[in-house]
Formats: C-alpha cells, sequence, structure tokens
C-alpha cells in the first residue's frame, strides 16, 4: 500500500465517480445532457462561494461573513431599485459597500492581527445585521420593474448552457488566473504555507491579506446577485441558514487543507460536484429531507476517514493549525 | 269606559311630560356608561408582541395593525424578536412572564416549544393570543390561518387544473420541523386521498427558501415534463419554485398553487405576472385588526385569563388572475406603517 497515496482530492474524485456511475446505471433520467445542466446550475452559485472561500483558506484563513456579502449588497441593489434609483447607481454603491467591507475584514486581520474566524464571524453579523436594520424593509428583496433584463445573469441561457453555470465558469477561469498566472496569487501561497517565512522573504503580506478579503467579498457579492437574479428576488435571511457550511464542505471534500497552501480551483469544482450529484440524485428519487441528510453524511464521513486511512496524520505531514 | 280614562290620561301626561323633557336631556349629553370602564381597562396596560422574526411581510404587518388598533388608547405595545432563534423565543417569554404585561401575543416556532410557558403565562394573569401557529396549549385566543384548510383548497385546484392531463404532480413543503408545512401537507393527502389517480411524483422539503425550491423544482420538471401541477407551501419560497417553471418554458402549463399573508409585492404582482396560478392569503391586515379586537375584547371583560378559550380562524382570500388586480385582494405594508 506504500506507493498508494491518494490525495483528499483523488479520493473525492473517486466518490464522485463512483456516485456518477451508480446513478447513471440505476437512476433513469440521470444521464441525460438536460439533467447535467440542471445539475450543475443548482450548485452553480455554491461553486462560485467555494471559489471565494477557496482564495482566503488557501492564504490560511477564512471567511464566515461570505454569506453576508453575498445577502447584503445584492439585496440593496434589489431595495434601490425599489425605492427608484437607477439599476447602475445601486450597482455601484453596493460594489463599494462590498469594496468596504472587504477592507474591514481585511484590516482586522491583517493589521489588528483578529484571528479570521473571528474577525469574519462578527463582521458577518455586523453587516447582516445593518441589512436588517438600516437598509430592507422585508427579508425577501422582491423584484422590481426596474431591474428587468438584469435576471438574464441567472436565468435563460448562453448558447445553450444556463447562465449560472457559464458565470461559474468564468469565476473559475478568473480565480484560476489570478491563483496561478498572477505575483499576487503565488504570494498568496506563500502566506498560506509559512506567512512568517513569507514575510522575511520581503512578500508584503498585509496587503495581501487585506486583497485576498476585498476579492473574497466581491466574488460572495457577484455569487448573491447570480442568486438573486436566478430566484427573482433577494431572500437576505439565507444568512441565517447553513450555507455557509456547505460551503466550508465544498472547499475541504474537495481538498484545500484548512491549514493553507494548497489546492486550486479544479479542487473547488470537485467538491462542487460531489455535492451536486448527491443532491441532485437524491431528489429523483424522491428520498425524504431526513433520509438525504443521513446519506449526506455517511458519505462525508466515509470520505474523511478513508482520507485518514490512507494518509495518516504524523508529525512529519501535519501543520501548524491544521484542524 | 269612564274608569279607563285616568290611566289614559296619566300616560298620555307622562308622554307630555316626557316629550318636554327630552330635548333639555339631549342638551345636557348622556353618558354612555360603558365607554369610561373600557377606557381604564386599556390606558396603561402592555401588550407583548413575540413573532418568530420581524422583517417579513407577515409580522411586520401584524405588527403595524396591532400598534396602529391599540397605541390610540394609551397601551403600550412592546416587541420581542426571536429572530429565528427558538431558544431566544423561549427566554423572551419567559422574561415576560415576570414582567408581567396584560396580554400576550405569540407566533410559535412549533407545537411544543412555548405550550407549558404559555400555560404558565396564563395562570399567572396574563392574558395569551396565538397567532397564525398554534401551540399544543389551548389559550385565551388563536388566531390565524387554517393551514389544513389552505393544504385542502390548494390540492383541489391543483387537481381540478390537471383533469385530462398527467395527474403528475409535485409538492414542494416549507421545514419539515414547523407545524404550519406539517398541517398544510395533511390538507393536501385529504385532498389526494379523494383523487387516486392523480400521482405524486415528488414531495419535498426546501426549508422556506428560495434557492432550494428551484433547485428540487428544476429537478423535477427534467424529470417529468409533463407535470400539470405544484402545490407549493409559501409564497416567499415558491418564487424559486416559479422561477423553475419559468425557465422550463412551463408558465401556464404548470399550475402551480401556493399560499402567503396576500402582500402585493408578494402576492397580487406576482399572480399577475404569471408567476403563481393561485394563491392563498391569509390577509394579514384583517387578521392584525381581528387580534386587535380580541385584544380590546379580553381586556375589557375582566375575565380570568385562561377561563375562556377560542378560535378565530381566517376566511381565507384565493388570489387569481381574477381579483389579483382588485385594490382589496392584497395589501401594502408601507400603507398598513402610515
Amino acid at each position: 500500500m506504500k506507493h498508494f497515496r491518494f490525495s483528499q482530492q483523488e479520493i473525492v474524485f473517486v466518490v464522485f465517480a463512483g456516485l456518477f456511475l451508480v446513478f447513471s446505471i440505476f437512476l433513469r433520467g440521470f444521464l441525460t445532457t438536460d439533467n447535467m445542466l440542471t445539475l450543475l446550475q443548482n450548485v452553480a452559485v455554491l461553486g462560485i462561494l467555494g471559489l471565494a472561500m477557496a482564495i482566503v483558506v488557501i492564504g490560511r484563513g477564512i471567511d464566515i461573513s461570505l454569506i453576508a456579502a453575498l445577502a447584503v449588497p445584492p439585496g440593496l441593489v434589489l431595495q434601490m431599485v425599489q425605492n427608484g434609483h437607477s439599476l447602475p447607481a445601486s450597482l455601484l454603491t453596493a460594489v463599494l459597500l462590498t469594496i468596504a467591507f472587504g477592507l474591514v475584514n481585511g484590516w482586522l486581520i491583517a493589521y489588528a492581527e483578529v484571528p479570521s474566524l473571528f474577525a469574519t464571524l462578527a463582521t458577518g453579523l455586523l453587516l447582516a445585521g445593518l441589512g436588517q436594520t438600516a437598509l430592507f424593509q422585508l427579508d425577501v428583496v422582491q423584484w422590481s420593474p426596474g431591474m428587468d433584463g438584469f435576471e438574464k445573469l441567472g436565468q435563460g441561457t448562453i448558447l445553450g448552457i444556463p447562465t449560472s453555470i457559464v458565470m461559474f465558469a468564468i469565476a473559475c477561469v478568473v480565480v484560476a488566473f489570478l491563483l496561478r498566472q498572477t505575483r499576487w496569487g503565488a504570494y498568496i501561497y506563500a502566506i498560506g504555507d509559512n506567512p512568517f517565512a513569507a514575510r522575511v522573504t520581503g512578500i508584503p503580506s498585509r496587503p495581501i491579506i487585506v486583497l485576498q478579503y476585498v476579492i473574497t467579498a466581491l466574488i460572495g457579492c457577484f455569487a448573491g446577485l447570480v442568486l438573486a437574479a436566478s430566484v427573482n428576488s433577494m431572500p437576505t435571511r439565507i444568512f441565517n441558514s447553513t450555507l455557509i457550511y456547505d460551503v466550508i464542505l465544498v472547499v475541504v471534500l474537495g481538498g484545500i487543507g484548512l491549514s493553507g497552501g494548497r489546492g486550486g480551483v479544479l479542487n473547488v469544482v470537485i467538491g462542487t460536484l460531489v455535492i451536486g450529484t448527491m443532491l441532485n440524485g437524491m431528489t429523483i428519487m424522491d428520498i425524504s429531507y431526513a433520509g438525504q441528510n443521513l446519506i449526506k453524511g455517511v458519505v462525508l464521513l466515509l470520505a474523511v476517514i478513508t482520507d485518514s486511512f490512507l494518509n495518516p496524520r504524523n508529525e512529519e505531514t501535519a501543520q501548524q493549525g491544521d484542524i | 269606559m269612564k274608569h279607563f280614562s285616568s290611566p289614559t290620561k296619566a300616560i298620555v301626561a307622562a308622554l307630555g311630560l316626557a316629550a318636554m323633557t327630552a330635548p333639555a336631556l339631549a342638551q345636557q349629553g348622556l353618558d354612555e356608561p360603558f365607554q369610561k370602564p373600557f377606557k381604564e381597562a386599556l390606558a396603561g396596560k402592555t401588550v407583548a408582541y413575540v413573532p418568530v422574526a420581524m422583517n417579513f411581510d407577515l409580522t411586520e404587518g401584524w405588527y403595524a395593525g396591532l400598534k396602529k388598533e391599540l397605541e390610540p388608547f394609551g397601551v403600550k405595545f412592546v416587541i420581542r424578536d426571536a429572530n429565528w432563534n427558538t431558544n431566544a423565543g423561549a427566554q423572551a417569554v419567559t422574561s415576560l412572564i415576570s414582567e408581567k404585561p396584560a396580554v400576550m401575543v405569540v407566533h410559535n416556532p412549533d407545537v411544543q416549544t412555548y405550550a407549558k410557558l404559555l400555560q404558565r403565562a396564563e395562570n399567572e394573569g396574563i392574558y395569551v393570543i396565538q397567532i397564525n401557529m398554534g401551540s399544543a396549549y389551548r389559550s385565551s385566543a388563536f388566531v390565524g390561518a387554517n393551514w389544513v384548510e389552505i393544504g385542502e383548497r390548494q390540492t383541489e385546484a391543483v387537481v381540478k387544473a390537471c383533469e385530462g392531463k398527467s395527474n403528475k404532480i409535485a409538492i414542494v413543503q416549507g421545514a419539515l420541523s414547523a407545524a404550519a408545512s406539517a398541517y398544510t401537507l395533511k390538507g393536501v393527502e385529504n385532498v389526494l386521498a379523494k383523487h387516486p389517480e392523480v400521482k405524486v411524483v415528488s414531495s419535498q422539503a426546501a426549508d422556506w427558501d428560495a434557492a432550494k425550491a428551484k433547485a428540487i423544482t428544476q429537478t423535477v420538471l427534467k424529470q417529468n415534463p409533463d407535470l400539470c401541477g405544484i402545490v407549493g407551501f409559501w409564497d416567499g419560497m415558491d418564487i424559486g419554485t416559479a422561477a423553475a417553471v419559468k425557465e422550463a418554458g412551463l408558465t401556464g402549463k404548470v399550475f402551480l398553487a401556493t399560499s402567503g399573508g396576500g402582500e402585493r409585492k408578494g402576492a397580487c404582482e406576482l399572480v399577475k405576472s404569471g408567476a403563481f396560478d393561485l394563491n392563498m392569503s391569509y390577509d394579514v391586515p384583517t387578521q392584525a385588526a381581528q387580534m386587535a379586537g380580541t385584544i380590546k375584547w379580553l381586556l375589557s371583560s375582566g375575565a380570568k385569563p385562561g377561563s375562556i378559550k377560542g378560535s378565530e380562524y381566517t376566511t381565507l382570500i384565493p388570489i387569481t388572475k381574477e381579483n389579483a388586480d382588485s385594490q382589496t385582494a392584497c395589501w401594502n405594508l408601507s400603507d398598513l406603517k402610515k
């Protein structure tokens, strides 16, 4: 067994391939082009969020406030348009709010040196609370006629492919380019791998950390706009949901270690595919909600156990901050 | 007939006297004997409102309606927002029991959590009015929708729309833990039991979440493109269901029935646009008015809390294309707040 060292990514890929095969053989209507597109479409927003989370996790951080960035700025766009502002002005306001939010997160983590978990936990609550008390009249911000045309961001198709999948693909390309082709991307990996060494070698760690959180918040906002366009409203209460755990799950399941410095866009795609395949298959089988949770739990547990059997933790492989 | 004359005279005289004095009385004004005790019974009393969360059409509408009806009588209206947190709500109810408001208006998150607490509150002398979601404890009053009826009427409409078509329907439930969802499902089952020809191809919980509802409906529609109807459990969630139907190009072919509080943007506008074919509305302003009426009646009756118990089930308004344009089918939150 010594030469059979699977990485988490490969294990999850095997799980995905296995699930896919079983569903294709036994589930009528699973392996059709239409259903494949639906499968992807249903997890596109989750995938975009996974990309956002991946950036900070690779930089050895975490962003619990991501769902607030998803819910509040896009909600603000819908609310402002509803109140009679123009769409471009509303979008600009939302983007500025998102950047400001990312800057606050980044400043707290990079300069005030608050651990990212606590900093983003607090700022997420702050932004969601701000939205609830000051920005929105109702939890669910409805679409208004002023938004007409904008729903194309999440509905309809481009060259036969549902738009939200195209958006996910665009986000993948952008993030992959950022991480692999730019110097900033290389810095993020360096900081994630060893923040102290990165600083010693002269990498501007603090500004790069701030940049990570700004980009993450912007991608979160983008995911929110796609979500709002696809359901014709912004259910801002989504902040109270368990979506953030699903996002972390996609990232970790895909094989991006929480200890930082490892993984990339491909991992997020695989993590998203596994979740998507599971959800789609179980919906076709009309499995009850409780049953779905049970199956999800068992599959994830199996993936984690297999990983720890094949890649046992020891002093050499364990990193500081590994969860 | 002589012996009759003297009483007749007396009557005539009395009538004459009355005719002379009546204008005199009218000039002085007549005190209506019951309004003063009524005012006294209300003035300075505290009414506490515990919704499962603020910031959505139902609870905002009840709040605005109650405030408008009660504050002019000097009633102090306080709010304890549980913000979707059952524990926070139970704590709010517990601390209210010791604060002793005159009335508690409670919106239960489920059947059990508050039941014992509400009983204790009534024993302590606080009237408890439960709204839209009742608990296992029956308190002085319940004002709200009959979920079973909502489920039945929605399903009847869907079954009717399916006549002569595929008879395949889907059900998009709310959260499994919510009694409103379970009661509605019971109503759906009641009707389906009478229609064995109708086949339920999917019955899934979307957690009151529009995105989940959309995902489920998309998958179901891909598997069953000949689906003829969907029973949705809440209009706020079924925006997603409707978006899935629209994307599949099946608007008008798949009959979508849902329910909600009847706020214009969430109900009438969406029925008009064709997103929903039927929205069973439990007309929030009327519910608020009924709650306020019950509070006035209870406070002025002086009845011992818990000694009388009754229910006011809401008369539902089915919103369809026919009445979606009317002024009265829906309500505007912004107008109610004025």
